[in-house]
């Protein structure tokens, strides 16, 4: 029977299957943070259970983590003790792990593939729903609960149900100045947030085909925005040219034995998806969302839309909800929206690539007046790689802010937050209500739309520039 | 875990889709290395204002319905981020059933690892037991596990589905880890096969930092 790559990860990671259709799935890796982590190794304490498999395991500090200087420790108390908690458990338990000084501290989502340590045809699990990023490498990989975070912990497995195929295929060639977070915010825009759920994703088509793997990386990350379990896309040469030489990837002959296997991973031709969803790379257009969850999106030649024109109260009134929250009215263009402050960076833009692609708008124009604008790298390693390249010092004289690595204004959990009623233009996954800090309003876009956003003041059609 | 059998109480109704976890438990009540105390913080953003007073106009500031210990919503309950913080606050607050439409997966997951039941029933449905729990005090539901049914204030009964395996494990507050350590042999012989097959798959192990 032919199968597709989900089957085939899914069926290489069986256990035992446990009757009902539940199965004990094996884990191959499984990252660690500070934030959902602690009760999960205090349960372990409690229960008098190891870790069954700490070479599997890797541990490192990001979402709470001051991204201004660090080396004279954490001032906000409670962050401390998150990461003072995981040092003590990654000692007594013997997790590998990346300390906050260590140049391979980062983004945990920008690190697994960075460091090898995320390769295809893997389970990979991590208490953060934005773990669907690892699937670009070809891998199985989702975000799980605290309470899953120990059950892996002590038996490197979980108990699963087997998710729906889905397939989301993008034909033909993006237009300049279009990128894999338009891709996926275009493909949210069209299947909605619950859209995914019950499902894993593929992402296939000539235009996904044509990414490079921080693209793919992208895209997969926001498959959770769509309600999806994961998202994957299927090893090819792009994936196998990334991996080559990362320091935890097998070396030498062990690396050309694992391609080998990698390239049975596939689809098979003639496999069967339980849906199927098209789009036309040309028609996408850069996008932005407009309300509070990713699904209100639009390109950025749109406007918000008029609740008048929605039929459904329940969908009327929560409309009407998103724009008195995001202070915008209906019928408003997106382009010409002004902004206080943008974000570049987070697993979903914080790579090497997207600090790039930042720093070539940002390149002999300035930050508007009265914006503030971060630049937080995904790891330490694109941080120096970017100075290696002189592309900090394009971004600070162009008066950007020039971060130390960490989760930042994604989410809040550190300094780095909107003040209440303060609108951004973020490179991050979620425009929910206070997500960036309390009353905060959170655009999505692109990196290089990010940019254009600092350097206007306004959300900005990338396409303007030259 | 505590088990889940039979719950009888006020339900409250919260007329939203979508609702996510930011919105259950904002991220900056996620500094914390236990899993009690956070029902203080659950729905923050929709119970209290900028000034941390409560907004008279939200469900679980009003009575009945400061003692819930059933939730009813609309589609997608518990989207986005995966933090077990979301159920931990629900649970610390005293509601150990939530009955929606549908639920995002994660969530939907991480109840049945703390005693919570999340009942799927079609949104018509929903609806007309959000108006039961609109009747006041005297309108409580009971969700029975056993006989997977929620009874109406009026007695009717209404039935709904649930994987066997879950529902065995929430009836008897099984150890989900002692339950899967039980297959270690398994899990033994499955690694051991995997490594001879796949010799090239790579330990971690951290060397001296770059």
């Amino acid at each position: 029977m032919p199968r597709t790559l989900f089957d085939k990860i899914w069926d290489a990671h069986v256990v035992e299957r446990l009757g009902d259709g539940t199965c004990v799935l094996y884990i191959d890796r499984h990252l660690v943070h500070e934030v959902t982590s602690p009760q999960a190794f205090e349960g372990l304490r409690v229960a008098g259970r190891p870790v069954r498999r700490p070479e599997a395991t890797i541990a490192v500090v990001d979402h709470n983590v001051p991204t201004s200087d660090r080396r004279h420790g954490i001032a906000e108390s409670e962050s401390r003790l998150q990461v003072e908690t995981l040092e003590r458990n990654v000692a007594e338990f013997g997790v590998p792990y990346f300390p906050l000084l260590d140049a391979r501290q980062g983004i945990v989502h920008v690190i697994g593939p960075e460091q090898g340590i995320s390769l295809p045809g893997m389970t990979i699990v991590c208490g953060d729903s934005h773990t669907s990023t690892h699937g670009a490498m070809g891998a199985l990989a989702f975000g799980i609960g605290t309470s899953e975070v120990e059950h892996v912990l002590a038996t490197q497995t979980l108990r699963q149900t087997p998710a729906k195929n889905m397939l989301v295929r993008v034909d033909g060639t993006l237009g300049r100045g279009v990128t894999a977070k338009d891709i996926v915010l275009a493909i949210i825009g069209k299947i909605g947030t619950a859209g995914g759920t019950g499902h894993v994703i593929e992402y296939a088509g000539e235009a996904i085909r044509a990414l490079d793997m921080a693209g793919r990386l992208t895209v997969c990350n926001m498959s959770i925005e769509a309600g999806a379990r994961a998202g994957l896309i299927a090893p090819d040469e792009t994936t196998f040219a990334y991996i080559e030489g990362k320091p935890y990837a097998p070396q030498g002959e062990a690396f050309y034995r694992a391609v080998e296997y990698w390239r049975t991973l596939p689809s098979d031709p003639d496999a069967v998806y339980d849906r199927t969803v098209v789009l036309d790379a040309a028609s996408i257009a850069p996008m932005v969302t407009w309300g509070t969850n990713p699904e209100a999106v639009a390109p950025i030649t749109g406007a918000v839309p008029d609740p008048a024109d929605e039929p459904d109260e329940a969908k009327r009134t929560a409309l009407q909800r998103m724009l008195s929250y995001m202070a915008l009215t209906p019928g408003q263009k997106l382009a010409g929206t002004p902004i206080d402050v943008v974000f570049i960076g987070s697993c979903t833009n914080g790579r090497i690539e997207d600090m790039r692609a930042a720093a070539a708008i940002a390149h002999g124009r300035h930050v508007a007046e009265g914006v503030r604008a971060l630049v937080v790298p995904g790891s330490g390693l694109v941080k120096l790689q970017a100075e290696a390249e002189g592309l900090d010092r394009i971004l600070l004289e162009a008066g950007f802010e020039w971060r130390e690595p960490g989760c930042s204004m994604c989410l809040g959990m550190n300094p780095d937050k909107l003040t209440p009623g303060q609108r951004s233009a973020s490179t991050s996954n979620r425009n929910f209500e206070g997500r960036q800090g309390p009353g905060g309003r959170t655009h999505l876009l692109s990196p290089a739309m990010a940019a254009a956003a600092a350097v206007t003041g306004r959300l900005t059609d990338v396409r303007d520039f030259s | 875990m505590q088990a889940f059998t039979v719950l009888t109480g006020i339900a409250a109704p919260l007329p939203l889709a979508n609702v996510d976890t930011d919105k259950i438990i904002p991220a900056r009540f996620l500094k914390t290395i236990k899993r009690s105390g956070l029902g203080v913080h659950l729905f923050d953003p929709l119970r209290f204002d900028e000034a941390g007073a409560e907004r008279p106009d939200f469900v679980l500031n009003q009575q009945p319905y400061r003692t819930a210990k059933i939730l009813i919503a609309h589609e997608n309950f518990g989207c986005g981020s995966s933090r077990e913080h979301a159920p931990w606050a629900l649970l610390d607050f005293g509601i150990s059933c939530v009955i929606a439409p549908d639920f995002a997966d994660i969530f939907y997951n991480n109840c049945f690892k703390n005693g919570i039941l999340p009942v799927r029933l079609p949104r018509a449905i929903c609806d007309q037991l959000m108006a039961d729990a609109a009747m006041g005090p005297n309108a409580r539901l009971t969700v029975d596990l056993p006989r997977q049914v929620v009874v109406r204030p009026n007695g009717e009964e209404i039935p709904f589905a649930i994987d066997a395996e879950r529902r065995h494990l929430l009836l008897e507050g099984l150890d989900e880890i002692g339950q899967t350590l039980a297959h270690a042999a398994a899990i033994d012989t499955y690694e051991t096969q995997r490594s001879a097959a796949m010799p090239w798959l790579p330990a971690i192990a951290v060397g001296p930092r770059p």
